[in-house]
């Protein structure tokens, strides 16, 4: 068996294994499907609501628990290894540096991914065959393909942190602040900076700020597709940008290509 | 016919702040076993790394197979290299069928190999349970099978038999015994002395990154000139009054020889009517290793004596 298929394997039946893929599918599925029926209800309508303001709904959630779940998940990937010492054991063995990389990028991911077109691709087979919503396939196909980039993103930002440090518990933390940097410091200054200088920074310069950070890209493809009445913050007025939806997704592979990488050049160099 | 399968020339490596071994020079060929012995931290660890292609050498050439351990070219004798590694701890909510059968896939050995190295090192009953519930030993014979794997032409075992009981350590030297018969190089790196010297070759000793002593065990004991130590019981007072041996008593039973006397003092003992019993010892690896740090450690001092 050719070993990067061989770790892919393990990797993969490890995360069915310790019942991580069942949670994180639980957890989509629940997520969607909820906001779907009775996300109208915190805004105050009863009722179903609309296609629009589910995706909208779903996105500011998913941007905060997808990437949270992508580096629990994988920040241990390398760093456990070293600690236990079969990273230096698998090393020893016919399997390259980049070879064992692509190995667990492509089993974690695929669990990722997985997760993903279940979890949220039941609410959309629930919500096509219950309610006579228009676009569902289409919204939901862009929501989920997504959802499993930003997952796959944060994948390899957690290898990143894997291969950087040493020791588990660090890993641990700085996944936890790298969390927190995205999901809300980053939007946080951007905020202040639009606030705090009027005239600084144009629409076309915010979308390209907001290129640095995935989880921003992963609502801006989101919500430009939608009505701006249901979108709000930094993205109300990002949104109606001159970038079209290719662009942003070609940026959001880059986020998963480009720290591979960065990861593949530290783990060449690192000492076992 | 013998060729040789690993090859150090004057091989340093260095860390920032740290010389981990120092124009190491070692031949080894097929079908030979070497113990590598040496204090905590003296480069043993750091020599196998070198060996296996993990990290690089700072100084010097090495050769395995033939081919720099770190190039392209040694991808493929890779699989013919087998490594324990010391203080591993296996994936621990995996089986060790499903360890041991991950480790095949990478090294692409059959799967048809896997349940009966497992039964060889004498975990057949366990094997479909988790690492995690074995105990020390089980962990180290899974690990030895790990290292095992695919009939390997070279193996590295670092303190391979920590944790093992007598018989599993009997039974690890007979599949050592058995693999280099077949034509296997060993290197086997221990701390455990007692017992390792008659399954090893050669025997070389490390120390601060130096290699003080290399060579057969006859050829290190005659270096160091250690005294053979006999023992007899039943000739009490008579030894004294003997001129040829009353020179090397240390006390009224026991004499030290140096090492090419033996025979013919044995001769004299021998020939006394009253001698009940005799122990003849040859000074053993453990005596051996602690002349020849001792010696290492005595130049130091010297050195630095010089130094001031």
């Amino acid at each position: 068996m050719n070993p990067v298929f061989a770790v892919a394997l393990k990797e993969f039946q490890d995360s069915l294994r310790n019942r991580w893929f069942v949670s994180i599918t639980f957890i989509f599925s629940l997520l969607s499907i909820g906001l779907s029926y009775y996300g109208s209800v915190a805004s105050g309508h009863i009722g179903s609501p609309s296609l629009s303001t589910t995706v909208a709904s779903l996105s500011s959630l998913s941007v905060f628990i997808i990437p949270l779940i992508a580096l629990l998940l994988c920040y241990d990937s390398f760093v456990g290894e070293h600690e236990s010492g079969t990273l230096l054991l698998l090393m020893t063995y016919p399997i390259s540096h980049g070879q064992l990389l692509l190995g667990k990028f492509l089993g974690q991911g695929s669990i990722i991914t997985l997760a993903t077109i279940l979890g949220f691709g039941s609410a959309a087979v629930l919500l096509s065959i219950t309610t006579d919503m228009q676009d569902v396939g289409r919204s939901f196909s862009l929501f989920i393909v997504t959802s499993s980039l930003l997952g796959l993103c944060f994948v390899a930002l957690a290898y990143i942190i894997s291969v950087s440090v040493s020791e588990k518990s660090k890993a641990a933390g700085i996944a936890l602040i790298t969390w927190l940097f995205f999901v809300l410091v980053f939007d946080l200054v951007l905020l202040g900076l639009l606030v705090g200088s009027s005239d600084a920074i144009t629409q076309h310069g915010l979308v390209q700020l907001m290129m640095f950070n995935p989880a921003d890209l992963f609502r801006l493809i989101n919500l430009s597709s939608l009505s701006s009445s249901d979108v709000n913050g930094v993205l109300a007025v990002a949104i109606n940008s001159s970038f079209s939806t290719g662009t942003l997704l070609s940026a959001m592979v880059a986020w998963v290509v480009v720290p591979l990488g960065i990861t593949l050049i530290i783990f060449r160099q690192k000492n076992l | 016919m013998s060729y040789p399968v690993v090859t150090l020339e004057s091989v340093s490596k260095h860390y920032k702040h740290l010389r981990a071994l120092d124009g190491i020079n070692l031949t080894l060929n097929s079908g030979e076993i070497m113990g590598l012995f040496g204090h905590n931290g003296a480069g043993k660890t750091t020599m196998m790394k070198l060996i296996l292609g993990v990290i690089t050498v700072s100084d010097g050439q090495i050769k395995v197979c033939g081919v720099d351990p770190k190039s392209k070219q040694a991808w493929n004798s890779r699989k013919e290299i087998g490594y324990l590694p010391e203080n591993v701890s296996f994936y621990e909510q995996l089986t060790g069928h499903e360890v041991l059968t991950y480790f095949a896939r990478l090294k692409s050995v059959p799967k048809g190999q896997v349940s009966p190295l497992l039964e060889k090192v004498g975990l057949s009953s366990a094997m479909h349970r988790q690492v995690k519930t074995y105990s020390k030993g089980m962990r180290q014979r899974l690990g030895l099978a790990q290292a095992f794997l695919g009939k390997p032409t070279l193996l590295l075992l670092d303190e391979p038999t920590v944790g093992l009981d007598p018989i599993a350590t009997q039974e690890f030297y007979l599949s050592v015994n058995q693999l280099r018969n077949e034509g296997a190089s060993i290197i086997l790196c221990s701390h455990v002395l007692p017992g390792v010297e008659q399954h090893i070759d050669r025997a070389m000793i490390l120390s601060n990154g130096k290699s003080i002593a290399i060579g057969t065990l006859d050829e290190l004991r005659q270096q160091a000139n250690l005294p053979v130590v006999i023992k007899t019981q039943g000739i009490n007072g008579a030894l004294g009054q003997n001129e040829n041996l009353s020179q090397f008593i240390v006390d009224a039973t026991q004499l030290h020889i140096p090492q090419e006397l033996k025979v013919n003092v044995l001769k004299q003992l021998l020939d006394y009517d009253s001698l009940d019993d005799i122990q003849v010892e040859n000074a053993n690896l453990e005596q051996i290793y602690q002349y020849y740090l001792r010696m290492a450690a005595g130049e130091k001092n010297q050195n630095s004596k010089g130094a001031i």
